[in-house]
């Protein structure tokens, strides 16, 4: 009792610091404007669990904080922390990435004007259309001349992530979302071939279903948008794919049309369950024999290879997506740099790391992606990323909707809800009409 | 409400009636067994969720598939458990130093609250009452751009006494619902007594009110602390690395490609330790205290 | 000493929610705030040209009554079962109290594998375990039952997580009923059935409303536990979700705030009915 009163005695004095008001007195509650009860100096005192605010610190959001990305990432900070000993990195990574908690953090962080050093985005117009757009981010133009970034990047990435001239981040690395995984040995054992259209795709789900095999294994919504974009991809051309983006495709057109009635053909040959899964667990129904293929980004390596499969004829096979032959869809994550950036001398400094052939070349091997620049160092990639450097510069290049590359988040939040709606009813007229509705709404369409 | 008639009637002598005992009696041991039969049957179904975290944060990452979800892990596999301690233990730490004078500050509150609602009547307390009490439906994802705003103006954000503040200010609505439903029922006599006494209101709280109240304060603390300590929202966007409580971190075990099951299983384990050893151990006092008034209507 | 909890909640409810009341009735979209006054549009086009919003509205209300019919009637059986006295009573009060004690999230995933809805040779989840004892009619789809059904499937873990609170505040009630009543009832010849439904009861009335307003306002702000459970999809979308994602992903602040002030209606129309009910029993004290 003795005990409580105490705390009870310590805990009034912090909050009343006013006057404790008599029954009488009590007015209706209205919000005060000020805050007299809590402006008081001794709370800053009483800060006692914060960390001093050093003035070195390079605050960086990212949302890699486990498994290999999170390897990947404490290898990049390694070379800043050699490159540049004068500043302490200190790591907020939150979980989640997009869609998920790490974006309310940072909405709130940038609504309060008090933005991290640097943040992670996907490069294109998940940070163009968000945050450019609404003048939080710099231009890194300077950087990239300093540095001679130009010249090792890839001449089709710099429009990606430009605005109006200017260019907004650095990116890291590059994912490749166009890619149909399998298993080489199961497959001749099912005794199909790899479809390279979408019509040969259908042949062979009919011949995997008649032996009880799921034709292709899915997971939960936002792999759907994944799935769709390779279907937008497979059945256009990249200029007409490009110009769904730019507004110069129409929405409401054959094109659109007819990748929708091929993304209505391809779900029913998927799982049934597949919005419990995560993308993982969807992989792993190719890897149980379960599902015979399964379209997700090249990340999916990194798991083949965690569940003791190698990229090899007796371990895990991969090709584009039907359809997209020659054609890299791809994804960057990326660095930027806020506007009131908290320590802009040493935020500039991590993204001098992140854009640099060393900082890649720590972070990419690790993480399971391809430098972005195009002269890594070979020697330090397993064969798929072999693979997939060699494609990155000789295919054509398409952004990837799911991850921000092409598709302000607001535009693809409605796409998001367009497609959601259509898991439920089917009705593949309706939801081209909510894609035009979309493209009006959130996207480029007037 | 109308008190049921069976109960108003006066009783009639006993022992009027002789049944037989012998059969009434063995049916009666049977629906004993039923009984139990049928609780057991449900701890079982509360249970499940446990079992399956508890074998899964003991397999190795290899072993844990859906397909094998009921199957016993093949060896025990301490590692997940020891990878997510050496992950979640400085935010463990965090946690209490956020959870306990969080929990207190809004008990101490919300009794003074109840008290002063439930004894000294006054214009408009009936609205503050309604006033305070809403708050508890506040939908608090839409609110938390205003609340980082008015937190960095205070300077109060980032660290671990915004949040105890925060938590404490949305704990008040419903401490003070549980300690005036409380204080209800202690008799006004007593309050008025003393008041004619010439004792002021803190006096009354100190003297009579609060030597009272351990049964509202098991009751409110134990449900702050659980609320307080399993809370994830306010937690990340509030605080900044160095001070995140486990639940953060928590979710920082999955990353956002590969979720290591067996590890995550294992950390929400550890995580729900604190709160399930207070609902072990204090389980009935929890209970104790509603019976005691604090959640009568 | 009500004042500083006065300032408070006057700050951090009041203030707030006119804050949301502003955002809601302005064209605020994109990071820039903007607070031109566009009238009731968001809530227009919320309520009578948003298809999501429409599924959100139905989605709740069959999670609602799932949820707060299934607590209440677990919660009074448990709570009876254990007011017989019946053996290891302790033993049983912990166990349907602990979950409690578990955060929605872990709730979330650890069903999330239970409820696997996988069908076939993939069965898992207790799907698998109801085929290995036998009780094959059991084997369902869970909350990936087509729409609207699914989402009283998701009633079950908050049911998991929440009956045993029901269950306390009834077992509570029951236990402060004095025996006299019980007895008075049994010499009238009421059989032990009847006890319950005629004595025990009408005077659980106040404490069923507890319930169902704890329960209840937790029913309409459910988000983790459901993202947890499911991920994101439409199928399984409410309003709560809807808000988070058009305010954070989308950055349609407006709509956001829209959609807040709707669930703060919702609540009302709960909550201030039974405010005044309270206050009228107080008066017939």
């Amino acid at each position: 009792m003795k005990t409580l009163r105490m705390l009870a005695v310590a805990v009034s004095l912090l909050l009343l610091a006013g006057a404790c008001g008599q029954p009488d007195e009590i007015e209706p509650v209205e919000p005060p404007e000020d805050a007299p009860a809590l402006d008081d100096p001794e709370a800053a005192e009483y800060d006692v669990f914060e960390a001093p605010a050093e003035e070195e610190a390079v605050e960086v959001f990212t949302w890699w904080t486990a498994g290999g990305e999170a390897e990947g990432l404490e290898a990049m900070v390694e070379v800043f922390a050699d490159r540049y000993p004068e500043y302490t990195f200190v790591n907020a990574a939150v979980a989640g990435g997009a869609g998920t908690a790490a974006r309310a953090v940072l909405a709130s962080r940038l609504a309060a004007e008090d933005p991290p050093s640097s943040w992670q985005g996907h490069a294109g117009q998940e940070l163009i259309g968000t945050y450019v757009v609404a003048g939080q981010l710099e231009p890194l133009n300077f950087l990239f001349e300093e540095e001679g970034w130009l010249e090792v990047f890839p001449d089709a990435i710099i429009p990606q992530i430009s605005h109006e001239g200017n260019i907004y981040s650095v990116p890291v690395n590059i994912h490749r979302a166009n890619i149909l995984w399998y298993l080489p040995e199961q497959l001749d054992e099912f005794g199909v071939d790899v479809p390279t259209t979408w019509d040969e795709f259908f042949t062979v789900a009919d011949e995997l279903e008649a032996q009880g095999v799921i034709p292709l294994a899915l997971g939960e919504q936002w792999t759907l948008m994944h799935l769709f974009e390779t279907v937008l991809l497979g059945t256009m051309d990249v200029s007409t794919y490009d110009g769904l983006w730019d507004g110069s495709t129409d929405w409401g057109g054959p094109e659109v049309a007819e990748a929708i009635e091929v993304l209505d053909r391809v779900l029913d040959y998927t799982n049934p369950d597949a919005p419990t899964l995560s993308w993982d667990q969807a992989t792993q129904l190719v890897i149980d024999g379960e599902a015979a293929f399964n379209i997700m980004g090249d990340w999916a390596a990194g798991y083949f290879g965690a569940q003791g499969l190698e990229p090899s004829a007796g371990g895990y096979g991969w090709a584009p997506v039907p359809g997209t032959d020659g054609v890299f869809q791809w994804l960057s994550d990326s660095f930027a740099l806020p506007v009131n950036a908290h320590n802009r001398e040493g935020a500039i400094a991590w993204l001098r790391v992140a854009g640099s052939r060393e900082g890649q070349d720590a972070f990419n091997p690790i993480k399971g992606s391809i430098p972005a620049r195009m002269d890594g160092d070979r020697s330090l990639y397993d064969d798929y990323l072999l693979s997939a450097m060699d494609d990155w510069e000789s295919d054509e290049l398409a952004g990837s909707l799911a991850h921000g590359t092409v598709a302000s988040d607001a535009f693809k939040a409605e796409i998001d809800t367009a497609l959601g709606l259509f898991l439920a009813d089917r009705d593949g007229d309706t939801l081209q009409d909510e894609l035009v509705n979309a493209c009006e709404a959130a996207g480029p369409c007037e | 409400m109308s008190a049921p008639a069976t109960a108003a009637r006066p009783a009639p002598p006993p022992a009027v009636r002789v049944t037989p005992v012998a059969p009434r009696r063995r049916r009666a041991r049977l629906l004993r067994w039923a009984g139990v039969a049928l609780l057991s049957l449900m701890a079982v179904f509360f249970l499940l969720p446990i079992y399956v975290m508890l074998i899964t944060g003991l397999k190795s990452f290899e072993e844990v598939s859906l397909a094998t979800m009921w199957r016993l892990p093949t060896g025990i596999y301490f590692d997940n458990f020891a990878a997510a301690f050496r992950a979640l233990r400085p935010n463990l730490l965090n946690s209490l130093a956020l959870t306990v004078p969080a929990a207190v500050g809004s008990a101490v509150l919300g009794s003074f609250n109840g008290y002063v609602l439930s004894k000294w009547r006054f214009r408009g307390s009936q609205t503050l009452f309604t006033l305070l009490l809403f708050g508890m439906f506040i939908p608090y994802q839409s609110i938390l751009i205003p609340l980082v705003q008015f937190m960095q103006t205070i300077n109060l954000y980032g660290g671990i006494p915004g949040l105890i503040l925060v938590h404490i200010v949305y704990g008040i609505p419903i401490t003070t619902l549980i300690f005036r439903n409380y204080y209800a029922s202690v008799p006004t006599e007593l309050v008025e007594a003393s008041r004619i006494d010439g004792a002021d209101m803190f006096r009354i709280y100190r003297h009579i009110m609060l030597p009272l109240s351990p049964p509202a304060f098991a009751v409110v603390l134990i449900w702050q602390f659980t609320n307080i300590w399993n809370e994830f929202l306010f937690a990340i966007v509030l605080t900044r690395p160095a001070s995140w409580p486990v639940t953060v971190a928590l979710n920082n075990l999955a990353g956002s490609q590969i979720v290591e099951w067996n590890v995550q299983m294992s950390g929400a384990l550890l995580a729900a330790l604190p709160t399930l050893a207070v609902y072990v151990l204090l389980g009935r006092y929890f209970v104790r205290g509603l019976m005691a008034g604090a959640m009568k209507g | 000493m009500v004042a500083p909890s006065a300032i408070l909640i006057g700050i951090f409810v009041y203030g707030f929610i006119a804050w949301s009341l502003r955002v809601s009735m302005s064209d605020w979209q994109g990071l820039i705030p903007s607070y031109n006054f566009t009238g009731l549009d968001n809530f227009a086009h919320l309520l009578f040209n948003d298809r999501r919003f429409r599924v959100d509205i139905r989605n709740t209300a069959v999670f609602s009554v799932a949820f707060l019919g299934g607590a209440t009637t677990l919660g009074l059986l448990l709570a009876i079962m254990l007011d017989r006295k019946l053996p290891a009573e302790t033993f049983f009060r912990n166990v349907f109290l602990f979950p409690m004690a578990v955060s929605f999230i872990v709730t979330g995933v650890a069903w999330r594998w239970l409820m696997n809805p996988a069908l076939g040779v993939r069965v898992s989840g207790l799907n698998l375990l109801f085929e290995r004892l036998g009780l094959d009619f059991l084997i369902n789809q869970w909350h990936m039952t087509s729409p609207p059904w699914g989402m009283a499937f998701v009633a079950i873990p908050a049911l998991w997580q929440m009956s045993g609170f029901a269950m306390a505040i009834f077992l509570a009630g029951m236990r402060s009923i004095p025996e006299e009543l019980r007895e008075a009832a049994r010499v009238d010849g009421a059989s032990e059935l009847q006890v319950y439904r005629r004595v025990i009861l009408p005077l659980l009335r106040p404490a069923a409303l507890s319930v169902v307003i704890i329960l209840g306002h937790i029913s309409l702000k459910i988000f983790d536990l459901i993202i947890a459970l499911s991920g994101r999809q439409l199928a399984l979308d409410v309003p709560a979700i809807y808000m988070w994602t058009t305010t954070f992903d989308a950055n349609n602040f407006n709509r956001g705030a829209a959609i807040g002030i709707l669930l703060l209606l919702s609540v009302a129309v709960l909550v201030v009915p039974y405010l005044w009910y309270a206050r009228r029993q107080e008066a017939e004290l």
